[in-house]
């Protein structure tokens, strides 16, 4: 178990590194720098040259992949054009904010997937998995972008101005403009509140991404004969389906938490814009319009980086869950 | 055993008229009642619309083939009808193919028929916009008059805050979203599927150098690499299906890689071996032939999402680029008005859906169809 963990970190390292130079050549291959974003048009050349030879923009490209590369491993992102602030603050500031709506609507989903489909895996050819698999699938075929406009529209404007309803989701922010004046409760609520509906927009599509994984997977279990030899032992069929089948049937639930990821992690760079959540997403959207170039490379090398270390987590928890799986 | 069913003249005489009809009658909904929409659509389209169709003669390219599309629809439904109740009515049970077996699999999956059916429709509206739309995409109307109007008879969706008619921008964007979807998953399919094959046949240090670049894409956040590019370069619709094209097919790559590596251990690979065909006749006649299967799955939800990622660029700004519509330009159009006009974001989003679902209807009914276990 220790031999195969080894060997697996030890492969992610090229993994990251490789994911690291793309990162750099497809940002800085691109025409225009940071400095025309910066200066004021019609400044004299030299001060341009200037600047350029401040932020080592003057030098070939070879050279400047590996003094990034260099800084890079000893824990150096550099410095934000756009922010006047070093990288890794303005990371900071936005990594944390990112992590509670991804966690948040990734527990939800599986939770609400896991039941779904299991629901309609028992009730195969019967009206209530038809029309879960519908609705399902059209949540699935929705993109988050609008699924969210919508959530809004409803629930955030029509809901209170026009049907009066008592509760008002908001529809930006983390937290509200008087916050700073709420009791501890009230901050609490404030927040959970701002969290509703951008965490129902991410979780509904996943859901139903995670409950179409756990149909397939429990039809496949069901038709075992392990189950068949529980049914003749005259089980109850409570006992079969979660005892006997849904255990197993989660097995390869596990790798879709690696393969949702990048998913997730998509969703959440139009989550965040839509709801104007300040989070990685919209930090590296807002970074690529100012061609602040440290921060695009660094938000991304994070997010590839955190894809990397699930899937990770995820092939290390199959291996510790399904005992059939060799550590070789 | 074969079944011969007698031809009727009455059932030749009324596909001439009306084709689709004796299929429909026949009991086989979906191909006959198609057929007849068709059929009936179009002759209400060219008998409503006869002035466009003599104006797009001599109009722009879209225009004539427009008109094409409506003379091949037409002619393509009454030829199939016709010579379908001519062809003796048997059927088969022995020596089945592999292939009508899918297709009678398919067949029986009435949701997926009707997706196919769906898709079918969107592309014949899509080719047939310049004569269906009844406004001009980015004409503006009367700011003052028709800006943010609810839906009504005059417009059937509404009009947006330039006073566009949103059916007209709907109608067109369908071709921005039908069109990239399609190309972007064409290109990527055939560099996933080539460089999986070769992946797999070849296995060794070829292997290892493209699989470990497979993943370490698929392990980045597309979406940023997607938004990086176009972003840093010029939005244009090429670049777009360019790009899309070119970051999608490492998730083809590994399955037709898995495909291969266990299809290269079977007989009829070594027997070509044994024959002495070339690796390249090996690879491209046997190995890549007998792995489709998946591959035409993966391609056929690759372009549900193709969709919905055109789309977020769009919405991002980072698409299309206006005054064209395009459904996720539309969407973000909408944004800024969803209490006074919610009609801007809601339909375009809703075609995205039904778009998206179509496709991913049909993509789980062949996933079905062609998983031999899954047949009943």
């Amino acid at each position: 178990m220790t031999r195969y963990l080894v060997r697996r970190l030890l492969g992610a390292v090229p993994l990251v590194l490789g994911i690291a130079t793309i990162v750099f050549f497809v940002v800085n291959a691109a025409p225009g720098d940071p400095t025309q974003y910066l200066l004021a048009p019609g400044l004299r050349p030299e001060v341009v040259a200037q600047m350029r030879a401040n932020f080592g923009l003057d030098q070939p490209i070879h050279i400047r992949y590996v003094k990034w590369m260099a800084a890079l491993l000893s824990g150096d992102f550099g410095y934000s054009y756009s922010h006047s602030r070093p990288v890794l603050d303005v990371i900071g500031a936005a990594l944390p904010n990112t992590l509670i709506l991804s966690a948040l609507a990734l527990a939800l989903a599986f939770a609400a997937g896991i039941v779904l489909g299991t629901i309609q895996a028992v009730r195969q050819h019967r009206p209530t998995d038809s029309v879960l698999s519908v609705i399902l699938l059209f949540f699935y075929s929705m993109p988050s972008f609008w699924l969210a406009l919508m959530l809004i529209l409803t629930f955030s404007l029509y809901a209170r101005n026009v049907w009066g309803w008592p509760i008002w989701f908001p529809a930006s922010g983390v937290h509200s403009v008087h916050y700073a004046f709420l009791s501890l409760g009230g901050k609490l609520r404030d927040r959970a509140l701002h969290l509703v509906l951008p965490t129902a927009s991410l979780a509904l599509v996943l859901a139903a991404g995670v409950a179409r994984y756990m149909r397939a997977s429990m039809l496949e279990v069901i038709r075992q004969d392990f189950i068949r030899t529980a049914r003749a032992k005259g089980l109850s069929e409570r006992a079969v389906v979660f005892r006997h089948a849904l255990r197993n049937a989660l097995i390869p639930a596990i790798t879709l938490l690696g393969l949702y990821l990048p998913f997730l992690f998509s969703g959440t760079v139009f989550i965040e814009t839509v709801f104007a959540w300040p989070g990685m997403g919209k930090t590296i959207i807002d970074a690529i319009s100012a061609r602040d170039y440290p921060v695009v490379m660094a938000g991304s090398f994070i997010f590839a980086v955190m894809v990397v270390a699930g899937n990770l987590v995820a092939d290390v928890l199959y291996a510790v869950v399904d005992p059939r799986i060799r550590y070789d | 055993m074969t079944e011969w069913v007698p031809r009727s003249r009455v059932r030749t005489t009324l596909a001439v008229v009306l084709p689709g009809a004796p299929q429909l009658l026949s009991g086989r909904r979906a191909s006959g009642g198609f057929a007849l929409t068709v059929w009936v659509g179009l002759l209400a389209l060219l008998a409503s619309r006869a002035d466009r169709v003599r104006a797009a003669f001599t109009g722009a390219a879209d225009q004539r083939l427009a008109v094409l599309s409506l003379v091949v629809g037409l002619a393509a439904s009454w030829v199939w009808s016709v010579l379908d109740t001519r062809r003796p009515q048997h059927v088969s049970e022995v020596g089945i193919s592999q292939r009508t077996l899918t297709m009678r699999a398919f067949s029986r999956n009435r949701v997926a028929v009707a997706g196919l059916l769906a898709i079918g429709v969107f592309y014949l509206v899509a080719l047939l916009t310049p004569l269906i739309a009844p406004y001009d995409p980015t004409a503006q109307g009367s700011l003052l008059a028709e800006r943010l109007v609810g839906p009504s008879a005059l417009h059937p969706l509404g009009t947006d805050r330039f006073a566009r008619d949103v059916f007209s921008r709907l109608l067109y964007g369908a071709r921005i979203s039908l069109t990239i979807g399609f190309v972007a998953v064409a290109i990527s399919v055939t560099i996933g599927t080539v460089l999986g094959a070769v992946s797999g046949y070849f296995g060794g240090i070829v292997d290892g150098v493209i699989m470990r670049f497979v993943d370490m894409v698929i392990a980045f956040p597309r979406l940023i690499l997607l938004i990086a590019i176009i972003a840093l370069f010029q939005p244009s619709i090429f670049l777009i299906i360019a790009v899309l094209g070119l970051t999608q097919w490492p998730a083809t790559t590994r399955i037709v890689r898995g495909e291969v590596l266990s299809l290269r251990e079977r007989e009829f690979i070594e027997a070509a071996h044994a024959l002495g065909y070339s690796r390249a006749r090996i690879i491209l006649r046997h190995l890549i032939p007998n792995s489709l299967a998946p591959i035409i799955v993966a391609a056929t939800l690759g372009i549900g999402n193709t969709i919905v990622l055109e789309a977020g660029l769009s919405f991002l700004g980072l698409g299309v680029q206006p005054p064209t519509a395009s459904w996720g330009t539309m969407v973000a159009d909408g944004r800024d008005h969803l209490l006074g006009a919610w009609w801007v974001a809601t339909f375009p989003g809703l075609a995205i859906v039904l778009t998206v679902l179509a496709f991913n209807l049909v993509g789980d009914g062949l996933r079905d169809a062609l998983d031999p276990r899954m047949r009943t």
